[in-house]
């Protein structure tokens, strides 16, 4: 109906209706409202979101109050919970994420745009996008039949021969813990990161490189010091995106994690992520502070995402201001 | 040469694809309901899932115009979508208690349909034999004071095997679950240390260990585990094929858990259970009971606004307690006692 209107004879006879029906058949006006609405669609469901967390975590939020993000005990018989461990497995395993995440999936995204013949580029590429959409129980599955054995086996035991003076590397190797959750999350981000810093890479002017190397940059010179930094927002973006995702991944966390709510130095030791602990309990949670418990950490990862998502507005903000490539 | 690596590239983001297509094949379809049909909903437990989809089916092809649905979303979720009244009935591995009972509006019956037992599994490479576990041995594990196999503890009710100095590793459930609340109503009853530090529910604070999700998460750990022990279901060990011990009941004898042992537990409570059947069958009296086992309920409402619901629910209740019976040692659950079978017909009556 709400076509771009072609001026033939039936449509000259419908410009006389009202005004209203034009407007809308002229697109203008419809797309307005159409696209207005979506976006308040989007506003309304934030607000309903906290609003119900809100409203539903009144009776922890009463017996606990801000005690709440700093307790460390879970215990459902007596009534007593407190957050901070699963914040602190939140926290760690999405670091941990990046910290390997972005190095990789950065370097992927530099051989792919640059420096991989378009061919090979092409058809990675192609791959990438469909891990990227790979369901996350999937990688949980690849988490706990690989990787955890894996880590169980050959990687912890070499990361404490060579690290184990560092308390982060201490402790026994039970393949499950802080380092399974982080690694998988890894795995599952790195092909956002590289989808996206790919787009971006490819998206800098071609007049950008050649300038570079005019000037005598070499091809590496001219990617890195020209190319790499004229699309680092970009890139920062793609990280951002896949920092939100690792926040809130469920399902592969908390098949790996190993589902123990406790601080630890040790990245082998294992621990608890907010996600993972709703998904796990809310289903069979009985009593009302108990399940009213699961929604505040809700709405605790809710508000861990909103600081850690302004910390990383600023952060873009901050380095564009002095940065190069504009 | 150049084409290879594309095409195994894309082989394997197929394959990944398919295995991913596997995992979320075909959902349940519902057919369409006759107009003068009846559509029963209800929902809880997990752990029956198996045996109550096959009731319904089967009810099912008996009477055409009868379809009872039910989503296993957790006995928690049953117990609160009942209480709501978004469903007709609900399902439960625990009783419910009183207080949610107190808030219902009105009169809740449970129903017991199949025995569930737990069971410990572990992994000791080069075990000469199969271990007999004390309640005593079990609580310390899981309390974090037993810490080596070869603790004397152990040793004593396991003469002449050759347990390892290794380390043990506990694994319990993350989930909350129906099964780490037997597991610890039972380690409550036969240790106060237990009851008083820990107590049970479907999930506490756990003295030591790892948390494995559902019974494949700690099957799986224990598996991988070397110096691992985990608690799991009877059907899940069962139908997987994991190996488990042999645990001391009350009377002094050491039982492997089957189907029998399980179903002698409820017998061996048969005088105490109480009118409403809201009972732990935990550390049952009786040579032949396994003592970590529980009832699975229904939880039906005594007053059905549709006397035509009302009817199919009495009816179909009729059929389970007995012919519905029948498929309980096929898929691995313990049926019910014939005692608490008759006392169950009996309740049927109260639904009005």
């Amino acid at each position: 109906m709400a076509g771009i209107p072609i001026p033939t004879g039936r449509a000259a006879v419908n410009r006389r209706t009202s005004g209203l029906v034009q407007g809308l058949r002229s697109g203008d006006t419809f797309a307005h409202l159409f696209t207005l609405l979506c976006a308040a669609s989007i506003l309304l469901v934030t607000v309903a979101l906290v609003h119900q967390l809100y409203i539903n975590s009144a009776l922890p939020r009463h017996k606990f109050g801000f005690h709440f993000l700093i307790g460390r005990t879970w215990d459902p018989v007596n009534g007593d919970f407190g957050a901070l461990p699963f914040i602190y497995g939140t926290l760690i395993t999405s670091a941990l994420a990046l910290l390997v995440a972005v190095p990789m999936g950065v370097g992927a995204a530099i051989f792919l745009s640059e420096l991989a013949p378009p061919r090979i580029s092409n058809a990675m590429t192609f791959v990438i996008e469909l891990l990227a959409a790979v369901p996350s129980v999937i990688y949980g599955l690849l988490g706990i039949f690989i990787l955890v054995p894996f880590l169980r086996q050959y990687g912890e035991p070499f990361l404490k021969r060579i690290l184990g003076f560092l308390p982060l590397f201490q402790g026994p190797a039970y393949g499950v813990g802080m380092l399974a959750g982080g690694l998988v999350l890894a795995i599952m981000v790195v092909p956002f990161i590289i989808s996206v810093s790919r787009d971006v890479l490819m998206a800098v002017p071609v007049e950008q490189r050649e300038a570079a190397l005019a000037l005598g940059a070499t091809k590496w010179e001219s990617t890195w010091e020209v190319v790499v930094p004229y699309a680092r927002i970009g890139i920062m973006a793609s990280i951002f995106l896949s920092l939100a995702r690792a926040l809130g991944e469920t399902m592969a966390v908390t098949m790996v994690i190993g589902g123990t709510p406790a601080i630890s130095a040790s990245l082998f030791a294992p621990g608890y992520s907010i996600a993972a602990v709703i998904a796990d309990q809310f289903a069979e949670a009985t009593g009302d502070l108990y399940i009213q418990t699961l929604i505040e950490l809700g709405l605790v990862l809710f508000a861990l995402t909103i600081v850690i998502n302004g910390l990383a507005r600023v952060f873009i903000i901050s380095t564009t201001k002095k940065g190069s490539g504009h | 040469m150049k084409r290879l690596p594309y095409l195994s590239t894309v082989l394997l983001g197929t394959a990944v694809v398919l295995v991913g297509l596997v995992q979320f094949q075909s959902l349940p379809t519902t057919a369409a309901p006759a107009p003068d049909s009846v559509m029963l909903n209800g929902a809880g437990a997990s752990f029956p899932y198996p045996i109550y989809a096959k009731w319904f089916s089967d009810y099912n092809k008996l009477h055409s115009d009868i379809q009872i649905n039910y989503q296993s979303i957790g006995s928690g979720g049953g117990i609160r979508q009942l209480l709501s009244g978004t469903v007709d009935f609900g399902a439960s591995d625990a009783p419910m208690t009183d207080q949610q009972l107190g808030e219902a509006k009105t009169k809740i019956l449970h129903f017991p349909t199949v025995l569930g037992a737990v069971v410990p599994s572990y992994n000791i490479p080069g075990l000469s034999k199969e271990l007999d576990f004390t309640p005593d041995v079990l609580a310390d594990i899981f309390l974090g004071k037993i810490s080596k196999w070869n603790d004397p503890a152990i040793a004593k009710s396991n003469q002449g095997v050759n347990l390892p100095a290794t380390d043990i590793v506990v694994v319990h459930r993350s989930d909350a679950s129906g099964t780490s609340f037997v597991w610890t109503d039972y380690l409550s009853k036969v240790s106060p240390e237990w009851e008083s530090k820990v107590g049970r529910n479907i999930a506490v604070n756990w003295p030591v260990g790892l948390g494995g999700k559902g019974n494949e998460g700690v099957t799986g750990l224990v598996k991988q585990t070397p110096g691992a022990i985990g608690y799991i279901e009877l059907l899940y060990a069962l139908q997987n094929g994991v190996a488990f011990g042999r645990v001391r009941n009350s009377a002094g004898v050491f039982l492997k858990a089957d189907l029998a042992s399980v179903t002698a537990a409820a017998t061996g409570f048969e005088k105490t259970i109480p009118a409403d059947f809201r009972i732990s069958i935990t550390n049952a009296p009786g040579k032949a009971s396994y003592p970590i086992c529980s009832f699975t309920y229904l939880l039906i409402p005594t007053t059905f606004a549709d006397a035509k619901k009302k009817q199919v629910v009495k009816n179909f209740l009729t059929w389970m307690l007995n012919d519905g019976q029948k498929d309980a040692e096929p898929l691995s659950y313990a049926r019910l006692p014939k005692e608490v079978v008759a006392r169950e017909l009996k309740q049927i009556s109260q639904i009005q």
